[in-house]
């Protein structure tokens, strides 16, 4: 009777940094589209909770919005524009993909085999979805720390 | 005279025909079934230049050790026995040679999310099971060529066969299972292996079973579940590009593809 120990990697699978040289930057741009994914869940409930205060009137509202006005609370905003930016991109560069834009054609292939789907196009994208999270990181910091 | 000839002797004996060194491999040794823990057995080994991972795992269990449990059949990437982690990566063992690896010391684990046999063999079942599930062959109502039937060869374009060859050239080695990080949270998960394999049957002009396919994978652990991490067709040996027949796969049931 096998045991199923190793039947699945479990979350060992998805944050073990170790894969992420050997399997290239689409399954970093993976992990991350996950991480961001949760990071604005975790941002859209605290959110509706943070506006959930206009109810308990002005004291407690303006309070509130004290918060974002911390260094912390600009960082934290920073993070949301980034993970925002980079979520949106590269949902954009996903949906084309399964839509069968961007993959290249199947045809017969020739060793060394390189994977057309993981083209440079793709992996373009992924750069420059990175750079422009950064970019808008860089410039909400800078109308925010003015 | 007797010198002389006892100098080309020396000479012989000393001369390096092939160069060789060592290095160390480290295999992966569990037995489930016996309820032993997983542990690294070191072993020194010479290997040459064109010494695969495989030959090196063979001269341990012909010289070192003979209890290795390893899975290999025809050492020529052909059969997809010899899946195997090496240095933490999927591989083939007799598709990897020890030289290309650049290092002293190799690790050799069983794939991931595979149930384990014993040390570096691993069940396929779950794989075969799924890979049946997506009907890996023609689905028609009559047979290509019946003798006094009057029924003619289908013929097909080269521009038909294009469009599925590569995929056909899935050996079931398991690499892109191993390297898929649904699968590694989700058992139930169809797979990228069989989902390629449906691709590969619904592209395919002679075969009319689209339909009942697209259904098969349309279920909550199915084709929506892949993300497009690409790790399937990084590490595919024969070049199928599963990660391209799943995105195609979705542009049918999309509605942007007939």
């Amino acid at each position: 009777m096998e045991k199923e120990n190793k039947a699945k990697e479990g979350i060992k699978g998805w944050i073990n940094p170790t894969k992420y040289g050997k399997f290239g930057i689409e399954r970093f741009a993976w992990i991350l589209m996950r991480i961001t994914g949760l990071g604005l869940l975790a941002y859209f409930i605290g959110h509706i909770y943070e506006t959930s205060h206009i109810l308990d009137g002005k004291a407690v509202w303006n309070a509130s919005l004290e918060l974002t006005q911390t260094t912390e609370g600009h960082i934290f905003l920073a993070l949301v524009i980034g993970m925002c930016v980079f979520h949106t991109g590269n949902g954009i560069r996903l949906m084309l993909g399964q839509m069968g834009y961007g993959l290249g054609k199947p045809g017969r292939p020739d060793y060394p085999y390189k994977p057309q789907s993981l083209n440079m196009k793709g992996k373009a994208c992924i750069y420059a979805t990175i750079g422009l999270a950064a970019l808008a990181m860089w410039y909400g910091m800078a109308v925010m720390f003015g | 005279m007797s010198n002389i000839s006892q100098e080309i002797s020396q000479e012989k004996s000393e001369t390096v025909l092939s160069p060789s060194k060592s290095i160390k491999l480290r295999i992966s040794r569990s037995n489930p079934e016996a309820g032993t823990e997983e542990k690294f057995d070191e072993f020194v080994i010479p290997v040459e230049k064109y010494t695969t991972v495989l030959d090196a795992i063979l001269n341990v269990k012909s010289h070192l050790d003979h209890s290795v449990a390893v899975r290999y059949s025809c050492r020529q990437a052909s059969c997809g026995s010899c899946g195997m982690k090496i240095n933490g990566k999927p591989k083939l063992a007799c598709f990897t040679k020890v030289s290309e690896l650049d290092t002293d010391t190799i690790t050799v684990e069983p794939m991931d999310n595979f149930p384990i046999v014993r040390d570096l063999a691993v069940n396929f079942t779950r794989m075969f099971n799924n890979h049946k599930k997506v009907m890996p062959y023609v689905v028609r109502d009559d047979s290509e060529i019946t003798p006094g039937t009057g029924v003619k060869e289908i013929l097909q374009t080269p521009e038909d066969v294009d469009k599925y060859i590569q995929f056909s050239s899935c050996i079931k080695c398991g690499l892109c299972n191993s390297a898929c990080p649904t699968m590694a949270m989700d058992t139930s998960f169809v797979g990228p292996q069989a989902l390629a394999q449906a691709y590969r049957y619904i592209a395919d002009t002679r075969d009319k079973g689209k339909n009942n396919r697209l259904k098969i994978i349309d279920e909550s652990h199915g084709i929506w579940r892949c993300h497009f991490a690409g790790s399937c067709s990084q590490v595919c040996p024969k070049g199928v590009d599963p990660a391209m027949g799943i995105q195609l796969l979705r542009s049918y049931l999309l509605g942007l593809r007939d």
